[in-house]
């Protein structure tokens, strides 16, 4: 889907190799009362994390469910000045029906009909680099380069409402610094997988995945983890069980976050190769991961706070 | 008595701040909030106390000084030590005394993944359990753990000597249990009683050691090369 000059424009990534620097945070709110606050606290969290990935990152957040039957889509073009009425014009005359979008930009969610493939088809269709980084009832995914404070305003991140957060910062070892390689990998309805890390054999895992007829759009190793997660969710796997696949196929270092509309989990590889600190209050569970990310969260003095030891599955929910 | 805080000082201030203090000062940093490196490679007898949580590679590299952590600690906490007494009072994070030459690093909790690796001659005292892989490729030095031993204890040891008061899940390439005598009985009441860690009785732990069967490479021990 991607034209190979996108593909090949890299950064010096030899530089980092075997020194894969990624920052992970997320909050999963328990106590309603903090909801108004989501983008609050997270936005310190993920600003926290620029140390860790200073060249692109990336939010996901789930905010009160669209209703049954729609879904909101959210959305990004790279061309200046892209006619979001005109969409929102095209889509209202074709079979899907009225849809809603709020645009900043680039940017923008749509709110329309819940026939996911259809819907996605017809963006491509409307304009071929309109890019749909994440969807689902509850989710919305904000995704950009630059450092996390120049994103975190760019989107507005500090004033967004929800009950659950995920965010990464990123510094590229793997695959190239565009939009399109940063996180979270969001390929399903309300999923979203973060990754610190770098997977190596991912290449095949990918093959194995298109015979299953799973295509991954980009050849960024965590997106192949995000479609293998989505896969068996698809096949009727709990997310427990398919991180415990994770734990068996994929081969490397790794701290995933990976949530779902009720659901918030991680997981971390046998090695413990990469860090992961977990915070649980009765308000919320927040992770991040270094401590120093969580150090400004309300009543993080009295919260429980652990690492996860190697291969051991963690899962949250609501 | 010298007081820092994290939060009105960036950690370069701090140790900068530390360095300028005569010997045997007393300074207490103060909203640590994760921060890491505080007190690294500082050279005198200062005496540090740290009220909270501390990012990583605290103390490291540094030679006498004597600090406390009223908190828990991140990853290579006392990384490179070179003299002077760590004490974390709280848990410690992968890679506790990592390299360590010298000085005492002393865990009141327990302590996360490859603790103690690659020791060159440092002393680790953990009240609580270790994870796997303690004292992986550790060169010189002792360890002693209050608690239980994850996997893969001591993998590819070279001199240091690890002691266990509780169970040990398994050993790693080249290590081995061995038979305690009245100097190691003597050498872990010492480290009882510096340590304070008086639920450890030295007559029960159990020595771990290095078989020394890695030590050199026999080219003729299989020919399939």
């Amino acid at each position: 889907m991607y034209p190979r000059s996108t593909r090949r424009a890299s950064v010096p990534r030899r530089k980092w190799e075997g020194f894969a620097v990624c920052g992970i945070v997320g909050l999963h709110l328990s106590d309603p009362s903090l909801e108004p606050d989501l983008g609050r606290l997270l936005t310190p969290m993920l600003t926290a994390m620029t140390s860790r990935g200073p060249d692109s990152a990336g939010v996901a957040v789930y905010t009160a469910p669209v209703p049954a039957g729609r879904l909101r889509f959210s959305l990004r073009t790279t061309q200046a000045g892209f006619d979001w009425t005109a969409l929102a014009v095209h889509l209202r005359e074709s079979p899907l029906g009225p849809v809603e979008i709020n645009d900043w930009g680039n940017c923008a969610t749509l709110v329309g009909a819940g026939d996911a493939p259809a819907m996605i088809a017809a963006l491509h269709a409307f304009a071929p680099d309109l890019a749909v980084v994440g969807y689902g009832r509850a989710l919305e995914v904000f995704k950009d380069v630059g450092t996390p404070a120049q994103i975190c305003e760019r989107h507005g991140i500090g004033s967004v409402q929800g009950y659950q957060a995920v965010g990464h910062t990123r510094m590229a070892t793997e695959s190239a610094v565009t939009t399109e390689h940063s996180h979270p990998f969001a390929p399903a309805a309300d999923l979203c997988l973060v990754h610190n890390g770098s997977f190596s054999n991912h290449a095949t895992l990918r093959r194995r995945l298109e015979d299953l007829g799973v295509r991954c759009e980009t050849d960024n190793d965590s997106e192949v983890a995000a479609r293998f997660v989505a896969h068996h969710l698809d096949q009727g796997d709990d997310l427990g069980d398919a991180l415990r696949r994770v734990l068996k196929d994929f081969d490397g270092f790794y701290t995933l976050l990976v949530s779902t509309r009720d659901e918030f989990a991680v997981v971390r590889d046998p090695f413990a190769c990469k860090p992961l600190v977990v915070a649980e209050t009765a308000g919320y569970v927040a992770v991040a991961s270094e401590y120093h990310a969580l150090a400004g969260l309300p009543g993080i003095d009295s919260a429980r706070v652990f690492e996860p030891m190697p291969e051991e599955v963690h899962v949250w929910s609501r | 008595m010298v007081t820092l805080s994290c939060t009105q000082s960036s950690v370069r201030e701090i140790n900068r701040a530390l360095r300028s203090q005569p010997p045997g000062a007393h300074v207490t940093i103060v909203e640590p909030r994760g921060a890491h490196n505080l007190a690294v490679g500082l050279r005198s007898d200062l005496h540090i106390t740290v009220e909270g949580n501390a990012g990583y590679y605290l103390g490291g590299l540094s030679e006498g000084i004597d600090v406390t952590v009223n908190g828990s600690v991140g990853w290579g906490v006392a990384e490179n030590l070179m003299a002077g007494v760590v004490r974390v009072n709280g848990n410690a994070s992968e890679a506790a005394a990592a390299s360590a030459h010298g000085g005492t690093v002393i865990v009141s909790g327990d302590a996360s993944l490859r603790a103690g690796i690659s020791l060159k001659g440092g002393t680790l005292v953990v009240a609580g359990d270790v994870g796997n892989v303690c004292a992986f490729m550790a060169q010189a030095g002792t360890i002693l753990v209050g608690g239980n031993a994850g996997e893969a204890l001591g993998d590819s040891l070279y001199e240091t000597v690890i002691y266990v008061h509780g169970t040990v899940r398994g050993l790693g390439a080249d290590a081995r249990i061995e038979e305690l005598t009245e100097a190691d009985v003597k050498v872990v009441s010492e480290l009882v009683e510096q340590s304070g860690f008086d639920h450890i009785d030295p007559q029960e732990v159990t020595r771990v050691a290095s078989a020394r069967q890695l030590y050199n490479f026999d080219a003729l021990k299989s020919q399939r090369y």
